[in-house]
């Protein structure tokens, strides 16, 4: 039902104030399921370009395949919890909502983390405190509250799959870097042997905590360049509206904005203001 | 890891060494932010003065201190009676979220002068995972009440420590001539690299 609703079904109040600032960019765009995926994936990727989620980023991918464990459990999380939110949008009063978000986020963190705990033990120890710590990971509450309390069910799920499956491969790709440079090895298959016979020692830096932060500032200025590139080619920039620099490589002081995508971002400040 | 360590030399050990060992482990040893990857959103974020990233650290340290104790005594005297550990997460993340409201509104009303410095940052705090994850860890490791309060106010100092000299940094760094690429984000993620590993000193310490 909700695929066809999937603009008309926002507030009125929301919608009066994004007919000001944004009509142009909404009526233009023809909604299908497979936007709030690929969104997800490439346009707003959690992780590369909102910059959301860093301390799970940074503290399991200390190999590959615990990167992509991690990114599929918030996944499921994320995707589950958008579905149950939307469904409930219109029942949750406006005040309690976040409160009420956390609530659902938290008892679907809980369900997988029992799953996890009986069916992949090994998973279960080695992402260890950070399954329960998913609760508080700003991306999840920053969809339910950009997305899924705004569109239909169907829209939602997507949304969800799409962030989460951004965040998989960005973790994944994260994993990857460092275990083939801290460990010669990826998803648990070595190739230490040929190469420590040509003299090479793996850095074992890049698997500790200080790599993490180093891999990261190496793919943030590789992003920074390829935006450079993109807005000195023309293309539309990410920067947003009274923002000098996009929130990649921002890092202003309790920025509330970068939670928010256009749509959310403009309900957002509207309800500032008020 | 600390918890049976402590299990095995308890016996012969005074309570006081072993809260102080739990104090030193949590703020210098496996500091929160550098070693743990707890916080990082406020630790990147509000690091750019010496004087924001202080009050942040102070408002951190007393919230953490503070839910340590509340969840503490929820979980041993709620949770555990009724066989409903499962339900921690769920609780101790309401808990955390209703005590910061609630701290807010106590400073607001009878200290007017500490809510002045501290309130900016007291909301943000909600959603910083050193809080949940320093309550979890306290039910983890088996800490009581007296012992997770501790590891708590550590924890927080530990972050207090961090992001102060991160911010120092970033105020000297701002006059440095950074290449382009790097410039904002990355430097200050290049510069926490290095201080993770000046904090991978400590590890000998213990």
């Amino acid at each position: 039902m909700d695929a066809a609703g999937y603009q008309e079904q926002e507030p009125t109040e929301q919608k009066a104030k994004e007919e000001k600032t944004s009509s142009k960019i909404i009526s233009s765009q023809k909604y299908s399921l497979w936007k709030p995926l690929i969104n997800g994936l490439v346009t707003e990727n959690p992780t590369f370009v909102l910059m959301l989620g860093m301390c799970p980023t940074l503290a399991v991918t200390t190999s590959a395949i615990n990167g992509l464990g991690m990114g599929l459990t918030t996944t499921v999380v994320l995707a589950l919890s958008n579905i149950i939110i939307s469904a409930l949008r219109n029942v949750i009063p406006d005040k309690v909502r976040i409160p009420a978000f956390i609530v659902i986020i938290a008892s679907f963190v809980t369900i997988v983390g029992q799953f996890l705990e009986a069916y992949l033990p090994a998973l279960n120890s080695a992402l260890g405190m950070f399954i329960p710590l998913i609760v508080v990971n700003c991306i999840i509450l920053g969809r339910a509250e950009a997305f899924a309390s705004k569109n239909g069910m169907a829209a939602s799920c997507m949304d969800g799959l799409g962030m989460g499956l951004g965040f998989t491969i960005a973790l994944t790709l994260i994993g990857c870097v460092r275990e083939i440079l801290g460990s010669f090895s990826v998803f648990g298959i070595s190739f230490k042997a040929p190469l420590e016979h040509i003299g090479m020692a793996p850095a074992a830096i890049f698997v500790m905590a200080p790599g993490a932060f180093f891999v990261l500032a190496a793919l943030n200025a590789l992003m920074g360049v390829v935006r450079e590139k993109q807005i000195a080619a023309g293309k539309e920039s990410r920067i947003r509206a009274g923002c000098t620099h996009e929130c990649t490589t921002c890092g202003e002081d309790g920025c509330v904005h970068r939670f928010y995508d256009e749509k959310g971002k403009d309900a957002a400040v509207g309800k500032k203001a008020e | 890891m600390s918890g049976d360590r402590m299990a095995k030399k308890g016996g012969n050990m005074s309570t006081l060494s072993e809260l102080l060992i739990i104090a030193v482990g949590s703020a210098l040893v496996s500091n929160v932010v550098l070693s743990q990857f707890y916080g990082l959103c406020p630790f990147l974020g509000v690091s750019k003065q010496l004087k924001t990233a202080g009050g942040m650290g102070v408002a951190v340290i007393f919230v953490i201190t503070l839910a340590s104790l509340v969840a503490g005594m929820i979980y041993r005297f709620l949770l555990e009676p009724f066989g409903l550990e499962y339900l921690k997460t769920i609780v101790f993340i309401l808990v955390i979220a209703a005590l910061v409201q609630f701290v807010e509104m106590f400073l607001k009303r009878s200290i007017p002068s500490l809510y002045q410095s501290l309130g900016v940052y007291l909301p943000l705090i909600t959603t910083n995972c050193a809080v949940l994850g320093t309550a979890l860890t306290n039910v983890q490791e088996g800490y009581g009440i007296l012992y997770g309060v501790v590891n708590g106010f550590a924890t927080a100092a530990g972050f207090a420590i961090a992001i102060c000299i991160l911010a120092g940094i970033r105020e000297k760094m701002r006059y440095n001539n950074v290449p382009k690429a790097f410039q904002g984000m990355p430097i200050v993620l290049v510069t926490a690299g290095l201080m993770a590993i000046a904090f991978c000193g400590f590890s000998g310490l213990l």
